[in-house]
């Protein structure tokens, strides 16, 4: 057990044991710990395999910064183990590795690696032979990546939810700092929000000794009324609206100021084996120890360039830890009081000198530290330790990240050797660490890459991405001289860690080879997201439901074959399509066509906009009469259709096809705004059911069910009244739907089901989408969407008879209509049949003169016509009756003839009866 | 992109509430040639800058009405439904 003795300040609860599986093993732990602290306390000490190495690797930042720990928890990879707390019976499981953490074949890698995987491998070995890419694809893509996703859908799932928050002000960052910023605004009555990546507000006070001071000022924050959000990272800036994620909750907080107090992380040295085990930043085995009561290591070594690794090594010496020996590499060490600290505690202290090589096997063993040159390379006498834990201090570079998302600007300080705040934007503040509080004496550059001279043992600049200090020189070698492309080049600091810990290391890096400075080399652009998050959390809840007709229930019950179209649930057929087709045609049926769009359109000038909105005239239809409508667009090209029927006055209902109802809706009243007229627009949809009976025999149905006069006479073709049908207030729409007598009745929602049953109680038969298409393609109706694209027009279509360009009125349209009818059209829509009765697919292709020409759109079996009918776009000169057809079709050639008069009732006697 | 718009009727909301009913444009008054014609339906300005544009409270009360936003910026100088828009160039009225 690593478990040392009560901290002051610890967070873990000893009287709330724990226990969960690491890998099938049992790892007990307390209510407070993390992952990492857990397995650590365990004694356990290889985490996780490097992404391309497969070098075990251990803890760093012991904060949830880096990606030394992702594990797969509960079937949910990428979790952070030094972040995420630990739980009662979870399940944690290590990633990238094979068969075992401890036996990984892929280690291969590492071992040939230098040689056989420069950078740039990849770019420059897969691409020959190109035909071979596919095969490399596959094995690549199972060797890259992190975790997997687990298999079945229902395991991928989970709810998430969008919350908009609205404050005055929000801090960044709940530290010292964050905390006395929310404080002061709350008291002078602010609406407060504060977010913290850790389990609790407090910062690096938690682990200085300053714990008290902390939480006494959480606690005066809430009792204020600050919100305080924790384990909830703020991912970026979007135009002022930082999104902060928190568990299953996306907060979108919005607030005019904002105060970053997001702290600074320390950075890691480079040098041979400074990626083993027990290689960790010194402020993160410090936070082992003080938060979690978890010796890091027994025999620990650390390596500084500045006071904050003085200071950790105090306090890993006074939790028990013993301290063998520091480097500082500040030749005066700072000169100050933590030296003075470490000399009166008998530490010794190597001033100038720095670590240039880590070894051991699988975990760190055996520290060298030395002297070094400006170039990294050491010039002096080097000293050997053995320890089992080497605690490092690169330098506090602030966590800029936001700042610069936000239009910030940085600049590189000689004196903490990072890059600090040069300017805050508007409505910002800096405060904390970030701003450079608390910095001590100055700091030391760390070389590019320390080290002994010796050969062998890889130098990291970036551990997520496995990139040394070789491949870094290498790119640019190779021409990538600036760090953007030299980042692109060897994926340096496009980790899961963002590049916190790898930005500043392989920039020096560059500026080594290039021999630029710190400055000229700069700082990559700075992206969101801050932390990496689930794509499920940023997702969010679907706003947009799917949509069910009022008469969903009554279709499952009858057995309907229901489908998605669109966004709603239809009934495609009842199980016998052909039967239901043939039942409308010889006696009588009923469709749910709830899914169309209903519009009420009202006001003084509503047939004045419609006017100006359909190719026809709408304003002279009298009270009750109905009329068919095609909408189209300023480019003349068909938007949508339906019918328009004038109820009074000033009011006229507006159906549309099934996927039109919003676009009708936006477009009808974005011309009323923009002509102003006294005319409002309602979508209805979903407040009315609709369903149309039709047949020889829908008038004895509807007589039957109704005191209203149905005869031809009273309610001819094209005519529209409201009646009580079955006890239920309907609108009764007389129109030619399917091609024979029909009724769309259409009522309240909440009553369309007692007015269904009524109907098909009294013989009228449910047919479905699927017959409903037959029965209309008899009638050769059009599609929109099916038989038309966005460059069909109502002229080609052959709705010719729509467009009066003789009404006085101008309309949405009108000029591209009179442009297009100055000139034949090339293709047009036509029926046809197939001789041979075969069926194409609906997008073969028709061929005139052997080359393709056009193309089938619908085609169907006619059950009562026994033959194939269709629509096929064919060039004009084939658009007359009986012009012969080729089509072809998946390899096989089918002889077809046009027909330009519906199949069925070209007449339309029968529909008019 | 995220910023706040304020819906004549309903007040400042963010922006996803709306739909963007893109710029301004001008419909000829007289019957334009084809090429005309083409630059009205087919062609906008995209300014990098303060442009005058249509928005829709699609997820509100569904007014359609006019702003003018840097495009730049995303920084709203006002909002008003169009019979009460400051007067400028660009109206579409027919």
């Amino acid at each position: 057990m690593m478990r040392l003795a009560p901290q002051a300040g610890e967070r873990i609860d000893r009287a709330r044991p724990l226990t969960f599986a690491f890998d099938g093993r049992r790892v007990e732990g307390f209510a407070g710990d993390t992952i990492v602290s857990a397995l650590y306390a365990s004694g356990r000490r290889v985490l996780s395999r490097s992404f391309k190495y497969h070098r075990p690797r251990g803890e760093l930042c012991g904060c949830g910064q880096c990606a030394n720990s992702l594990f797969t928890v509960d079937g949910r990879p990428g979790v952070r183990g030094c972040g995420e707390p630990a739980r009662e019976g979870m399940v944690v499981e290590h990633q990238n590795a094979w068969p075992s953490l401890e036996r990984d074949v892929m280690r291969i890698a590492d071992r040939v690696g230098g040689a056989l995987l420069p950078v740039g491998f990849y770019y420059k070995t897969f691409i020959r032979p190109r035909r071979l890419w596919p095969v490399y694809e596959k094995v690549l893509r199972h060797a890259a990546g992190l975790g997997r996703l687990p298999k079945r859908q229902a395991e991928r799932e989970w709810r998430t939810e969008y919350r908009r928050r609205h404050c005055d002000l929000l801090v960044v960052g709940g530290g010292l700092a964050g905390l006395t910023a929310a404080i002061e605004a709350a008291e002078r009555g602010a609406d407060v929000v504060l977010c913290d990546e850790d389990a609790e507000p407090g910062g690096w006070a938690l682990v200085d000794g300053r714990h008290d001071e902390a939480r006494a000022l959480a606690a005066r924050a809430r009792e204020l009324g600050v919100e305080v959000l924790t384990r909830a990272p703020a991912l970026g800036w979007f135009d002022g609206l930082v999104p902060v994620w928190q568990g299953d909750t996306l907060h979108q907080v919005r607030a005019p100021r904002h105060v970053l107090a997001t702290g600074a992380l320390q950075q890691p040295l480079v040098f041979p084996g400074n990626d083993l085990p027990g290689v960790m930043l010194s402020s993160g085995a410090r936070r082992l120890a003080a938060l979690y009561a978890v010796a890091p290591g027994r025999r620990a070594v650390v390596a500084t360039v500045d006071d904050a690794g003085l200071q950790d090594a105090l306090a890993l010496r006074l939790a028990g830890i013993e301290v063998v020996a520091i480097a500082d590499l500040r030749p005066d060490a700072g000169g100050g009081g933590p030296a003075a600290y470490v000399e009166a505690a008998g530490i010794p202290l190597l001033r100038g000198a720095t670590i240039v090589r880590a070894s051991g096997r699988d975990r760190v063993q055996h520290v060298t530290l030395a002297p070094v040159g400006p170039d990294g390379r050491a010039t002096g006498a080097a000293e050997d330790f053995a320890c089992d834990l080497l605690a490092v201090s690169g330098g506090l570079q602030p966590s800029l990240s936001l700042l610069l998302q936000a239009g910030g600007r940085a600049a590189y300080d000689p004196q903490s050797a990072c890059f600090a705040v040069a300017e805050v934007p508007a409505g910002m503040a800096v405060a904390g660490a970030l701003a450079g509080e608390g910095a001590g004496a100055p700091v030391a550059t760390p070389p590019a890459c320390a080290t002994d001279g010796r050969r062998g043992g890889k130098a990291f600049v970036d551990l997520d991405e496995d990139v040394t200090v070789k491949d870094v020189e290498h790119a640019v070698a190779e021409g990538y001289d600036s760090l953007e492309l030299s980042k692109r080049y060897t994926t340096v600091t496009m980790g899961p860690s963002q590049g916190r810990f790898s930005q500043i290391p392989s920039a020096r890096v560059v500026a080594r080879a290039t021999g630029l400075d710190l400055e000229t080399v700069g700082l990559t652009t700075a992206r969101p997201p801050w932390t990496t998050v689930p794509l499920g959390a940023l997702a969010g809840r679907p706003l947009e439901a799917a949509k069910r007709s009022p008469l969903d229930a009554r279709h499952r019950d009858l057995g309907a074959t229901g489908r998605w179209a669109g966004d709603w649930r239809r009934a495609y057929d009842y199980g016998d399509p052909e039967g239901e087709a043939l039942a409308v045609q010889s006696d009588a049926g009923v469709i749910d066509v709830s899914t169309l769009g209903k519009l009420l359109v009202r006001g003084p000038d509503a047939g004045e906009l419609l006017d100006r909105l359909y190719p026809n005239r709408m304003s002279t239809l009298k009270p009750g009469r109905i009329r068919y409508g095609v909408m189209t667009s300023e480019a003349g090209r068909i938007v949508d259709d339906g019918t328009v029927c004038r109820l009074d006055d000033e009011t006229f209902y507006v159906t549309t096809t099934t996927g039109g109802a919003t676009a009708v809706e936006q477009t009808i009243g974005w011309w009323q705004a923009t002509w102003n007229l006294d005319a409002r627009v309602t979508d209805l949809t979903q407040g009315v059911a609709a369903m149309n009976l039709a047949g020889p025999r829908a008038r004895e149905i509807l007589s039957g069910l109704t005191d209203l006069d149905c005869s031809n006479e009273a309610l001819g073709y094209l005519n529209a009244r409201h009646a009580t049908i079955a006890g239920v207030p309907a609108l009764i729409l007389r129109i030619g739907f399917v091609g024979e007598v029909g009724y769309e009745l259409h009522c309240p929602a909440a009553q369309a089901g007692p007015l269904w049953d009524a109907l098909v109680a009294a013989g009228a038969r449910p047919f479905g989408l699927e017959p409903q298409r037959v029965l209309r393609l008899q009638k050769l109706h059009v599609i929109v969407g099916q038989d038309t694209d966005s460059e069909t027009t109502p002229v080609n279509a052959g709705l010719g008879a729509l467009v009066k360009l003789d009404k006085e009125q101008d309309f949405v349209g009108r000029w591209a209509l009179e442009h297009a009818a100055e000139q034949a059209p090339d293709a047009v829509l036509v029926g046809f049949t197939t001789p041979g009765g075969e069926l194409p697919t609906e997008g073969a292709v028709v061929l005139h003169e052997g080359v393709a020409a056009g193309q089938v759109t619908s085609a169907r079996r006619s059950p009562k016509l026994e033959r194939t009918i269709g629509l096929a776009w064919v060039p004009a000169e084939l658009a007359q009756e009986d012009a012969a057809l080729s089509i072809s079709d998946a390899g096989r050639t089918i002889a077809a003839t046009v027909t330009t008069r519906p199949f069925y009732d070209p007449d339309g006697e029968v529909l008019r009866s | 992109m995220s910023f706040l718009l304020t819906c004549p009727n309903c007040g400042p909301r963010e922006v996803t509430d709306f739909g963007f009913g893109g710029e301004v444009t001008s419909r000829p008054a007289e019957r334009p040639s084809r090429r005309e014609l083409n630059a009205y339906v087919y062609f906008r300005d995209n300014v990098a800058g303060v442009q005058r544009e249509w928005w829709q409270h699609r997820s509100g009360c569904r007014q359609w009405f006019l702003a003018e936003r840097d495009t730049r910026t995303n920084v709203v100088a006002w909002t008003a439904r169009p019979d009460e828009a400051p007067a400028a160039g660009g109206d579409r009225s027919a």
